[in-house]
This record gives C-alpha cells, structure tokens and sequence, in this order.
C-alpha cells in the first residue's frame, strides 16, 4: 500500500468531483423528458384527523391541470401500500403491528405533511395553485408525538396497536442479567433521551414516474440508495408492474444518510399515475419545508439504562429499556433499527458477560423514523458510552481506564447479544487518542478556561460498529425481507480499458474513485481507463444498494471476487497466445508473463485477444473477457475506535464550543486515506450536529412541526467545528479478502456521546439534553449558580 | 409564488407614483427578506417596485455624522474604512447580519423599512438617535419603529438614507438565535456625543426597545460593571423554542456589558 500512485491506499483525488464542483452533476431534477408533467400533493395540515370528504372538482378544473388523485383511485387500481421489510416479534411472539400505509390516504391521516392528493399539472406552479384548491374535510382526532405520551394515547395511530405499541422485543438473557445486578457491588443508573433528527441531504427527494404506453412499461428516476430495491418493492409489493416492465434509474444523488434507502409514496404515486395520463411522465421534487415535512427521520429514542459492576470496576451486567417512536407509519425499515441494529451493539467494547435489553417501539403523529446514519448504532454507542463515563465518574476510576479494564481484548469475542466480534485492538486506539488529545494535561487546560470565565470539559467515547451488512441467511433467521449480498460485474473491453457494474450506489460516498482504485490495484489499469456503472436497473445486475457502510466490505469483495475470474480467465487466454500453460502465466502489474521465459503480454493485448478469439480454440475457451460475482459475506464488520472530545461553555450564556476533538478510527484496511478522513469528518460533524444543535421539534398541543425550516432546525456550520485530529490504527478484518470495515458511519456513531460526555463533565452533570443549545445548558446550570449563591 | 408585475423605476418619485398605481404593491431593495415570505405563500403583492433602479448606495463620513445611502449592502457597510473609524460598533453590527449571500444582496434601507424585532440595525439606528430619511420627510428612530414589523412609513413612503450621529463611542453585542442567525438578543450601547448614553435591545421584544435604567447606570459611569444587578424583567420578552423569556432576559444584561466592554 502506498499513499501515492493510484491503488490500493492512494490518496486520490475524487474523479467524480470535477463535475460535482462545477455543476455538471446529473440529478434526478437535472433531467427532463419530453411531454413531461408536474407534481404536487395535497398534505394533511393536521397530526391526526379522519378524512370526512375530498373533493377535487374544482381543481381539476384549474388551468393546466392534467390529473388529480386520491386515496380512492389508489384503492380502485389496487395499488398496494408502502411495506415495513423487517419483521420483528414480540417478546410474547406476536408479530409486529403494522398499519396499513396507502400511497394516498385512505380514511385517515397521521402526522402533518402525511400525503393525501397528487395533482399533476402542465407546470409546477400550476400544480400548486390547483392543489390549493383541493377541498379536504377533516374530523380532527386527538394525537400524540412523543413516546412518553403514546401507550397512553386517546385515539391510537392505527387499529392494529390499541396502545400504538408496534412490538415488545427483547435480546438478551433476563434471568442471568438480573442475577448479576443482585451480586453487583455498585449500579449505575441513567436515563437519556436521543433527539430526533432531520436528515437534510442536500439533495430534496425527486422522482419522474413515465410509463410507455408502447411497451407497457414504466421508467422510474428517483433519488435512491438502492434502486434495484425500490424496483423490488415497486413491483412486488405496490404490484405495479412485474420487474422487468419497471426500470429504476437512481443518477446522481445528492446525499442520503439513510433517508433515500426507502420506498416513500411520492415515488411510487409518480410512476403509478403516469400511466392514467396516458403515459406523460411525471416530475417532483420536494421543496425543502416538504424534505423536513415527509423525509423519514432518525434517533427519538428514549431510554432507561443500569450498569452493574463489581468491587473491582468489571462490568458484570447491562440492562437497557428504550421507547423507539416509529413516527406514524412503518417506514421501509423502520424496524430492524431500534432492534437488531441497536440492540445487538449494546456490548460495545467490552465484555460484559450478561445483558437484557427490551425495546418498545411505539407509534406517534410524526413523521416515519427510519435509519439515519449509523442507524442504530449511535443510539447503542450513546447508550454504552454515556453510562460507562458515569459508572467511571461514580466509581472514581478515570474514565479511560475504566474502559481499558473492561475491553475485550480476546478474538473473536462472542457477546451475549449476537454480535461476534471478528479483530480489533481496542487498547491501541485508546493509547493513541489520549496521547494525540494530550489526555492527561486537560486539567492545565481546565484551569486556563476557568480563568476566562469558560467551563472546560472533557469526553470520551470509544464506540464499535457492525457495518458492512450483511450476512444473508443470519439476517434471515432474524427476519429480514431481504439478502443483503452484494453483486458486481467487470467488462473488459477490446481495447483493455474496464468498466465495473456494481449494485451499490454512491451518493457521495465517491466509489468513481475508490472502486477504480481497486481495478487499477489489480489489473494495473489506469485509474482514467476504469468507470463505475451503477444507479440504473436496465444495466446493472441486480443488487442492494448502499447504507450500512457496506459498500467497500461487501461491494468491493464482490468486484474483488469478480478480478479473481477475469485474472484466471486472461490468464488461459494469454498462456494460449504465448503458447505456455496457463499455470506457468503470471500476472503482475499489469502484464502476463510465462515463467522462466522472457514472454511477456500487457493486459491490453491479453483483452484484445480474448476478444478477437484468434488464437485459442473456442470450445476451449469461451471469447470475451467479462466475469460477474455476488458476494455474501460470513459476518459483519467491526469498526472500533476511540474519540475524544473538548468543549468550553461560557458560563454567562451557555453556550458549548467544541474547541478539541481527536478521533482514532480502525477501519482496517484502508483505500483511500483522503476519501476515509471525509467520510470521518462529515461524520464527526453531523454527531456534533446531533449533540449541540439539531432538535427535531414537534408542537405536543397542536402536532405541528415546530423545526420546519432552517429558520428554526440549527444544521452544524463549519463554524461550529474544530480542526479535526485524525489517525487510523489498523486490525485487517478477517472475513473479507481486503481486510476493510467500513468507514461512513463511524464518525455519527461515536461524536453524540463524545460531546456529551465533555459536556457533563464541564457541567459537573450526570446528563443534559441533546442537543445541548445554549438555552439547554443555561438552564442546566441554573440549580447549580443558585446553590453557589 | 405567484405572477407579479415588475417595475424597476430611476427615480424615487417614479417609484411612488408606481406604488401609488398599484393594487398591491412592494418596495424591493435587497429581497432578502421580501423574496423568502413570497416564496412561502405569506406575501402575493401585484407589483414589485424595485428600487435598486435608484443606485443609491454608499456610506458618506461627515464631521458630525454618518449618512447611509437606503440601497448599500450590509457588506459595504461593513466594509467601509471611514465607518470603521467614525463609528466601529455599527461596522461591526453590518458584519455580523446573516451571511456573506445575505450581506450581499440585503440593504440598510430594506433592513430599517422592515423593522424584523429579530434584526439588528433597528438597535443601532435607536441606541445612536439615527434619523430615518424618506421620500417625503425625516423621521428620528424614537418616532420611526412603531412595533413589531411596524414603522411610521406610509404606503408610498420610501426610506431613502439613513444618518447616524457619532457617538464617543459605542459598542454592539448580538447573542445570534443558533439556526437563523438573527439576532436572539442583540444590545448596542452608545455614549454620544454629548455624553448621554443610550441602549438599544433587539431580537427580545415584540420590536427595538430602549433601556432606561441601563443608561442612568451608564451615564454615572460607562463600564461593564455599572450594570451589575441591573435587568430587564421577563415579563413582556419574546419566548420560543431557542429562548425563553427569562432567558433572553439574562442575555440581555450579559449582551449589554459585552457591548460595553466592546466600545469603541
Ligand atoms: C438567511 C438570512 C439571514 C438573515 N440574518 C439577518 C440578521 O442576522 N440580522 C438582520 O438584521 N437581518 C438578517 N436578515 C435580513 C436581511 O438583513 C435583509 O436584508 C433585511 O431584513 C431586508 O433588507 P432587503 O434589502 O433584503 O429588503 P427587502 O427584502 O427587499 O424588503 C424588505 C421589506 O422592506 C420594504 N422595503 C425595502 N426597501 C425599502 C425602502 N427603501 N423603503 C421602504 N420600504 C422598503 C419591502 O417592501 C419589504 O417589505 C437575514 C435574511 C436572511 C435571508
């Protein structure tokens, strides 16, 4: 591995960026087809109300209107509802509720901004100005938007859930955790709310539905993670039409976090209506206030957690109660993150021999909650990572050596809550980040603040992930709808150049490059010569698209495995050319040569030979060079690291300044140093985000959102963040041949918990809100102003 | 948003004849303000009058005062080196509106006709004893911000300058709401040239307001510590999800001795 050239651990610049930077992108907004329409839907005002009546006679009438729908044409053509892909059981072994979720509301609406009309149009203004005369009678129901509030609701979500409870579920072993907290010698007790958060990719969701009336067939653009899922589910479920009349094209994608993995109704109600207007396609794309209205959020996790640990300071038991708002409807996956996302981490880097975790995952009037980066995983991390600092602090025991005691040190380790955990080196990050944060002269720097009126703080947070999901029949006995295997396809062409097929998807994540890299690694092909085709349907293969930091542990494998037949496959083709046995044929940076000759064949006239097929007998070998592979991998991917975070508070205002922030990340082997530093900068930034600034706020009394624009949702700037302090340690990941983890996640997953901790510990608090506004800490330190007085 | 006439006039009396003309017309200088709430619905005038037609920017230093053309971007206000020496704290305060696309499309001229309780030239015009100066007349701030996004400009009325007495010195403290960027409370303080001191508060109130017992404090001695002791009671403060009323109460004695300390 070399930092320079253009393979494996380059630092190369990102291909795609020339034409990002300068506008030449192709987003799905960027495109336009002939004889296209526009959309704009008609969105419930209220949280909670049955629909008394519709009527759209009067916009149908307006100027340029081509169509409006409702529930009831929904109904009428049978189109089926949006589905939840994760089946989750009760602890009892009832399965979970799922209430129906019709692509235009039925009967019903559940949360403000719910979808209940489209009306298309000749331009988008029109659109709007006829959805505004779509006349909606509503009977107003009580509602709820937090999970405090909802078990006790007065009018429930949906039928189904009387006590909009979704599911009771539980992991763990009870009786052995309980048996641990009673021989305990002291436990830690906390209880910590995970705010919830708007994902505000850059990028507003956008579709065009067309269907050709020729063909029968429908073309969907849309702005998805994974379109060969959303074609899945599209047809499968909505029933629109069989897979191979509904193309899916995912171009360009401005960013997603998550929150354009799933299946959303104005996608879906795009491409459905097309057909009723005779095949005119059918362009939206979501306003800004409709993105914060409609996208599915992330977090609102509540949570009740106890540490037992023992007269030494070894954790002996973990127990953990968290309420998980769902928001109204069951989003695509709505329900394996509180779960076997959440749940299945809560062992974090240490070995804690008994946990019991139940979850309750609730419905409310809000929006869907879906995974939002890290899914899952920063809810846990938050979980163990604030507990364990306090269990420290009460226990007297510095909080990095009260990790230390209890690491796991010992692979592979089994945890009592499935996960395995393959390698790693927890103590080697530990070591490097309170060397590289000058851990143990904080106090000096403590002192320094106070002179300036400035409260100093310190935090750690030394968080696992599993990524790189994820091995497909495991998934399955746990309830999956789907494998979660990757596919990938490599064409040579004539000429030696290669293009890679993939079924993930990049949405910033900068494959173009990373995954050239590879090729270029392998085949000694210039890094210009190699292009990635993904995004589309019609080309690529089938495959399952990218989130869960999956795309180089199990995407890239599949490229990998691919290489490994197009290598064996050129090389019978070159020892034909060269007369040798293939055995004797070497391949090295770039070029075949026959052991102990002077032969030699560059891998361009190797392609160029497999094509013209002129030297070697076909019945023998096949011509052409282009091999496929599908990789599944044997387990998930473990990254681990240790952030540590400093924060001053002005005592007179309350407000928090991240002024130090190291993060040393094992992400095994690396691809691209440059593209992982982003990847862990962006990550930092949203967790900082999520700890100091970003509160999704819903009105309790009247169910609106408060958050709605940027007016009121505070998005981190580049202001409000340090430098960062950056290094790798490396444990190459033992189940897939590059020995990758994956690394777009990580920074989410570890900062919330960094800050927070640094933030208690200015505060001398054992917690205070996420996020922590100015407002927030002000109030926090008032009890203690007045007992100083 | 919805159709509109555009007007785009040279002179200031074409303007008001144009607003005159219309069913239900605006003025736009910067649109920053005025763009955003047509956008979401919460404004549909009939015609548009913009009046960047009037090319009247700039920032003129005299001896006794300053005099801001209505059309100068907050960041030629900022940017100005005569203002920087004649009155630093309102530089300053134009530096610190919004952002650098904000700073560079909206006007002190928009900004004081808008009268936002949440922007931060209301604060200075009235802490400096500014004189509003319009199409048909000039206007002293005291008399000049009536309420909350309410002036005593008429219809056709157009804020044409902005004239700002120099002070001893004066200083300006803002508390920025987290998301916006507004002021959340903001606090200029003035010692004028005779030696009163005046505070102006934004960003708490319904509108701008001024701080009498403050500047009776300030007027004895003007340090940070006159102030001591001294604040605004909560009980007619704006509240909202960033700030409570109490909140932005203690802010505001904290912004007022930060700005006194900043004085210039
Ligand atoms: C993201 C963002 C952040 C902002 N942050 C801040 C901030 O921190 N502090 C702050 O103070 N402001 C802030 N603003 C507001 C900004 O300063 C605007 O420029 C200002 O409020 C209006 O100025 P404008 O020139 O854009 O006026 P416009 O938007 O064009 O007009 C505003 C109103 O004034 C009227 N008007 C305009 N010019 C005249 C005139 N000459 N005579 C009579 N009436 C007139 C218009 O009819 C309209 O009603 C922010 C705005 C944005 C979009």
């Amino acid at each position: 591995m070399s930092e320079t050239g253009t393979g494996i651990g380059a630092r190369v610049k990102r291909k795609e960026d020339q034409r990002f930077i300068t506008g030449k992108g192709n987003y799905t907004d960027d495109i336009n087809l002939p004889k296209q329409t526009y959309a704009y839907f008609v969105r419930s005002p209220h949280a909670h109300a049955t629909i008394k009546s519709i009527n759209t006679a009067k916009a149908k009438k307006m100027p340029g209107v081509v169509g409006v729908f409702t529930g009831e044409d929904v109904a009428n053509d049978k189109l089926g509802g949006l589905i939840c892909g994760w089946m989750i059981h009760s602890k009892d072994g009832s399965p979970m509720k799922a209430g129906p979720h019709p692509v235009l509301a039925q009967g019903k609406v559940r949360y403000v901004g719910d979808h209940v009309a489209l009306v298309v149009a000749e331009t988008k203004e029109l659109a709007k100005a006829a959805a505004a005369a779509v006349s909606v009678t509503y009977a107003v129901l009580p509602h709820v938007v937090d999970v405090a509030d909802a078990m006790k609701a007065k009018a429930p979500v949906h039928d189904v859930a009387p006590d909009n409870r979704v599911f009771n579920w539980s992991i763990g072993d009870e009786a052995a955790t309980d048996a641990a907290f009673k021989n305990a010698a002291h436990v830690t007790k906390i209880d910590l709310v995970n705010n919830r958060l708007i994902p505000n990719a850059m990028e507003p969701r956008a579709a065009i539905g067309s269907y050709d009336t020729g063909t029968e067939s429908y073309t969907l653009y849309t702005t998805s993670q994974n379109p060969h899922v959303a074609r899945l589910v599209i047809s499968a479920f909505h029933g629109l039409a069989p897979e191979h009349k509904l193309r899916v094209i995912a171009p360009d994608v401005g960013g997603g976090f998550g929150s354009k993995i799933f299946i959303y109704a104005e996608e879906v109600a795009c491409v459905w209506a097309s057909k009723h207007i005779g095949g005119r396609p059918i362009k939206w794309t979501a306003e800004r206030s409709e993105s914060f209205l409609a996208d599915a959020h992330g977090r609102d996790h509540v949570t009740h957690a106890e540490l037992a640990t023992d007269a030494n300071g070894i954790i002996t038991g973990f127990k953990v109660h968290t309420k998980a708002a769902m928001g109204a409807y069951l989003s695509t996956f709505a329900s394996c993150v509180p779960t076997y996302l959440y749940a299945t981490l809560l062992s974090g880097q240490y070995a804690i021999p008994n946990i019991y975790a139940e979850v309750d995952a609730i419905y409310t009037n809000t929006a869907p909650v879906d995974a939002y980066r890290g899914a899952g995983r920063p809810e846990a991390t938050y979980v163990v990572e604030r507990i364990v600092e306090t269990a420290a602090r009460e226990l007297k025991i510095d909080p990095a050596e009260f990790r230390r005691k209890n690491f796991v040190t010992a692979f592979p380790h089994q945890t009592p809550v499935i996960m395995c955990y393959d390698a790693g080196d927890y103590a080697a990050a530990l070591d490097k980040a309170l060397e590289m944060s000058e851990y143990s002269s904080f106090g000096e720097r403590k002192s320094a603040a106070a002179k300036k009126g400035k409260l100093r703080g310190i935090g750690l947070s030394a968080y696992i992930e599993a990524c790189g999901i994820a091995p497909s029949a495991a998934i399955g006995s746990l309830g999956a709808g789907v494998g979660l295997w990757e596919s990938a396809e490599v064409r040579v062409n004539p000429v030696g150049t290669v293009e890679i097929l993939t079924g993930s998807h990049s949405h910033g994540q900068g494959h173009e490059t990373t995954f050239a890299q590879l090729v270029s690694d392998r085949l000694g092909v210039d890094i210009n010569n190699v292009s990635i085709v993904h995004g589309d349907t019609d080309k690529v293969q089938f495959g399952m698209g990218t989130y869960g930091s999956r795309s180089g542990a199990v995407g890239m494998t599949a490229i990998s495995k691919a290489l490994d037949k197009i290598e064996a496959k050129a090389k019978k083709v070159a020892a034909a050319v060269m007369e040798a046995s293939a055995d004797d044929v070497e391949f090295k940076n770039g070029t075949f040569t026959v052991k102990g000759t002077d032969k030699k064949m560059a891998f361009g006239e190797v392609a160029l030979s497999a094509y013209v097929a002129h030297k070697f007998n076909s019945a023998e070998i096949e011509p052409g060079l282009k091999e496929g592979a599908f990789h599944d991998p044997s387990n998930f991917v473990f990254p681990a690291g240790v952030h540590i975070c400093e924060v001053e508070i002005d005592a007179d205002t309350g407000v928090t300044e991240v002024v130090s922030y190291t993060a040393v990340d094992d992400f095994g082997n690396i691809i691209n140093p440059m593209i992982v530093e982003g990847q862990v900068h962006g990550g930092i930034v949203q967790g900082i985000g999520q700890a100091l600034a970003e509160g999704c706020v819903y009105d309790k009394d009247s169910g609106q959102l408060l958050t709605g624009s940027y007016m009121d949702y505070q998005m981190p700037r580049a202001a409000d963040v340090p430098n960062f302090k950056l290094a790798f340690t490396c444990t190459p990941c033992p189940s897939n041949p590059l020995g990758m983890k994956g690394c777009g996640e990580a920074g989410a997953i570890a900062s919330p918990a960094a800050v927070m901790n640094a933030v208690t510990d200015a505060l001398g608090l054992r917690d205070v809100a996420m996020p922590a506004t100015p407002q927030t800490v002000w109030k926090a330190m008032q009890p203690m102003k007045k007992a100083a007085e | 948003m919805e159709n509109f006439n555009y007007i785009r006039p040279a002179k200031v009396a074409d303007a008001a004849k144009a607003m005159k003309k219309a069913k239900d017309g605006k003025f736009m200088s910067g649109g920053m303000t005025l763009l955003p709430t047509m956008k979401q619905g919460l404004a549909s005038p009939s015609d548009i009058i913009d009046l960047s037609g009037l090319k009247n920017s700039g920032v003129k230093v005299g001896s006794k005062s300053v005099t801001i053309q209505a059309g100068t971007i907050h960041a030629d206000v900022a940017g100005s080196k005569d203002l920087k020496k004649a009155i630093p704290g309102l530089a300053k305060l134009a530096g610190g509106i919004g952002d650098p696309h904000v700073r560079h499309k909206g006007t002190i001229g928009g900004s004081v006709a808008n009268n936002d309780p949440a922007a931060d030239y209301p604060s200075a015009c009235l802490a400096l004893g500014a004189t509003i100066h319009t199409s048909d007349r000039k206007l002293a701030a005291d008399k000049f911000f009536t309420g909350m996004f309410s002036t005593a400009l008429k219809d056709t009325e157009i804020v044409t300058a902005v004239e700002f007495p120099i002070p001893k010195k004066c200083g300006y403290a803002k508390f920025p709401n987290p998301a916006s960027l507004y002021a959340m409370v903001g606090v200029f303080v003035a010692q004028l040239a005779d030696g009163s001191v005046r505070v102006a508060v934004t960003g708490a109130g319904a509108g701008v307001f001024r701080v009498p017992e403050m500047e009776a404090a300030l007027s004895k001695k003007f340090a940070a510590s006159s102030l001591d002791g001294i604040a605004v009671k909560s009980k007619n403060l704006n509240s909202d999800m960033h700030a409570s009323a109490e909140y932005r109460a203690h802010l505001i004695t904290v912004m007022a001795k930060r700005a006194v300390d900043a004085a210039k």
